[in-house]
This record gives structure tokens, sequence and C-alpha cells, in this order.
């Protein structure tokens, strides 16, 4: 029995973050399936495991965890000797352009792309109508932080440093949700960010993650 | 060498920058950036923070900006100077980090929008949005009531200690219950409200007001 266990969902962005970094470092683990549609995710049992009732949940023999970025934080290091090497160790200054890039992932990317990839690629699948204001909004937005991405990537091949790391891993999710939608021309026009956006997605890492979609 | 830091002094990101300073007892000087100006548009700036945020950072050639990448840049680089703000095991920085990003992405945002709607868009000569900050009250009220159920555990978020998931806290706090009226959160809940007093207490935080003109 694996010490690691993953509870969550394969079509939850936020789990699917949690998956590709173990994948990169090639770590056996137990991928436990919480039923969102069912509510299982705000029962009791779950609720002990994240009490703010969201996907994923991590456990590692004792040490029991939640928030996506925090578990591959701890993964990266703690796995730091094995598979990909998603940090770049030896120096404060470069761990620190590292989280840096991390930051914007998670304060400038993330909530414009997920309200498109809600609106564009989730509700659908619920029965619920795209709201077209929310998306239009969003891709305005969505563009002006692409534009500091195409800038950043002119310079540095990933975005933290010249190899992959955990702030290029972190896009990933949210990313090919966006393929998968309208938006994809904020990509395709950029060719620094299309260049990346080909690189990263096409990691054999992240074809396991997409490969337990079908599941 | 002192670091400089981009940024209005009363601005929360600033603070949580200029908070973790003071815990690691580092020189600082604080450069004003005028936002009702819009400094922090202009191409200069942008050359500091592309996003045309606050704060950003300087440190002799090297510049930063992220509040929360520079605290751990902070924390981890004077490790052994003033407050312990990381934990010592590996899973010690984990519970950290953990609650580092329940701030980010839990409680920030909501605090954040009560802030916006009211007192930013009123000093505007503008209306806030009544449906949308009772709204952010209910949510807060249940991110709040998960603090309360962890804090009756711990006396502080990622353990027995203060760290950066706590001190992160600190400005958005501070808006909550001093500028938009709704202490009662805070003091309704029994260890919210303790952790509170013990936080918004330490030497460093006092230090920050009194600079602040608070």
């Amino acid at each position: 029995m694996a010490a690691i266990k993953v509870h969550g969902s394969p079509l939850s962005t936020a789990t699917q973050r949690v998956l590709a970094c173990l994948y990169e470092k090639g770590t056996d683990f137990q991928f436990v399936p919480i039923n969102m549609a069912t509510g299982e995710h705000k029962s009791e049992n779950y609720l002990s495991l994240n009490p703010f009732g969201q996907v994923p949940a991590f456990e590692d023999g004792d040490l029991k965890l939640f928030e996506s970025r925090a578990i591959t934080h701890y993964i990266a290091h703690e796995y730091s000797d094995k598979g990909t090497q998603l940090l770049i160790p030896g120096s404060n200054k470069d761990m620190a352009v590292l989280q840096l890039w991390k930051e914007v992932e998670a304060h400038q990317f993330d909530s414009p792309s997920s309200k498109i990839a809600w609106e564009v690629f989730y509700k659908p699948f619920v029965g619920m109508v795209t709201d077209s204001a929310v998306v239009e909004e969003n891709e305005g937005k969505l563009a002006k932080v692409l534009d500091v991405y195409e800038a950043r990537l002119t310079q540095s091949k990933y975005l933290a440093s010249d190899c992959f790391t955990l702030a290029d891993l972190h896009h990933l999710p949210n990313i090919q949700c966006l393929l998968a939608t309208p938006a994809k021309k904020l990509i395709d026009s950029r060719p620094h960010v299309c260049a990346w956006v080909k690189e990263i997605t096409a990691r054999p890492a992240w074809s396991k993650v997409l490969a337990m979609q079908k599941q | 060498m002192v670091v400089k830091v981009y940024g209005p002094i009363k601005a929360a990101c600033p603070q949580r920058v200029l908070a973790c300073l003071l815990e690691k007892e580092v020189e600082f000087q604080i450069v004003d950036v005028d936002l009702e100006a819009g400094d922090h548009k202009k191409p200069d700036f942008l050359l500091r923070q592309p996003f045309g945020q606050v704060p950003a950072i300087e440190d002799g050639d090297f510049k930063l900006f992220e509040s929360r990448a520079i605290i751990r840049y902070y924390a981890a680089k004077y490790e052994k100077q003033g407050t312990n703000l990381l934990g010592n095991s590996l899973e010690e920085r984990a519970m950290v980090d953990q609650w580092l990003e329940v701030e980010a992405h839990n409680f920030n945002d909501l605090v954040y929008t009560l802030v916006f709607q009211l007192l930013v868009l009123p000093r505007m000569g503008k209306q806030g949005d009544t449906a949308l900050v009772l709204s952010c009250q209910q949510k807060l009220e249940k991110v709040l009531d998960i603090y309360e159920q962890r804090l009756s555990t711990t006396a502080y978020l990622a353990g027995d200690s203060f760290t950066l998931a706590d001190l992160s806290h600190l400005p958005a706090l501070r808006y909550l219950v001093d500028d938009v009226g709704m202490w009662h959160m805070v003091s309704q809940r029994k260890h919210v409200n303790a952790w509170w007093e013990t936080i918004s207490n330490r030497v460093a935080w006092k230090k920050l007001m009194k600079l602040a003109n608070y």
C-alpha cells in the first residue's frame, strides 16, 4: 500500500496539479476518487481531510495536507532527488524567482483562466448556460496577463528559469481547459507563450494525468 | 544594504512585506508609490512590477514582486535571524505553506472585496454592491468558523508558534476589524479573537502600526 494518497477528482484542476507533480516525480501513490456530484467532498469524513470541503486532500504516512500548491511544494522538496527536479535548489534568490512565478500563477493567471474554463468548459457539462459577458471580460484580463508572460518567455525558456519547474507545472490544468475553448486564440497569437504551452503540455507526466480522465 | 520596499505603507500587500522585515530585523526603506495618482501603472513602475501592483522590492541587484514570494524569500534568507517564521522540519514548513495558501485562496479575496466595496468605491464617489458585500460576509463567516475550529486545537495556524501563515493575515484582519466595521466577526469567535489579540500585539506589528500613523 503506497504511503501517499491523493483524494480528489480527475476532472478537478487542483487535483490535476497534484497528480502532475507526482507523475513528474515517479513516486507511487494511491488515488482515492471523491464523487463531487454526490457531494462527497462535503461529507463529514472528507471534511476531516480538508475542512474547506475542497479537493484535493493529500496524505503521506502521518502527514495530512490540503491546498494543491502547498502539496506540490511539499512533494517537490521531500522527493527532491527523485524524478524531475521541479525546484531550483542551492540559491535563495533562484528559489525566490520560482516562488514569484508560482504567485503570479495563483494571483494573476488562475482567476481569469478559471472563470473562462468554468463558463465555457464546465458549465455546458452540467447543463448550465455560458455567460458570454463574463467570458469576454476575462478574456480581456487574460490577454493582459499573457502579454506579461510573452515578455518573460522571450528572456527565459520557462517561467522561472531555463528548466521546467513547479511554476510551469502549476499552469497545466487551466491551460488544458483553455485549449478547448475559443480563448486558445490568446495563446496561439503569442509565439513564445504558444511554444511554451506546446512544450509543457507534451510532457509524458501530463499525458498520464489526462489519461486518468478517460477512465 | 537596505532593502527598498516600493509601495504605500497603508496598503495591505506592502504591509505584509514590512511586517516580515520587522520580524526578521532587516533594515528597509519605504519608497512611496502614489496609487491615487496612478504611479503604479506608469512605465517606470511597470518595469519593477509588470502587473502594475504594489509592492516590489529591490535588494542590491536583486528585484522581486508578489508579497508572498517576498516574505518567503526573507524568511529563508534570514532564517537564523529574528523570529523563526518557517517552522523547523519539512512537515512543519508544509503546514505553514498550507495555511499561507488558505490565506491566499480562501480568505484574502473575501476581505479584499469587502474593502473595495465598502471603502474604495465610496472614496471614488461610487456605490458599493450591497448584495456582493452580503455574499462575501456570509462566505467569510464560514471561513472563520473553520479558523475557529483550527485555533481551538493549536495556538497558531500552522502549529504552536507564530509563522508566516499568521503574519500573512495581519494586514487584511486589521482592515476587517478597524476599517470596515466587522470586528464582531473576530470578537464573536473565542479562539480567532485570542489569536488576533496575540498576533496584533506583537512588537513588530505594533512598530509597523506606529510607522504607518494608525
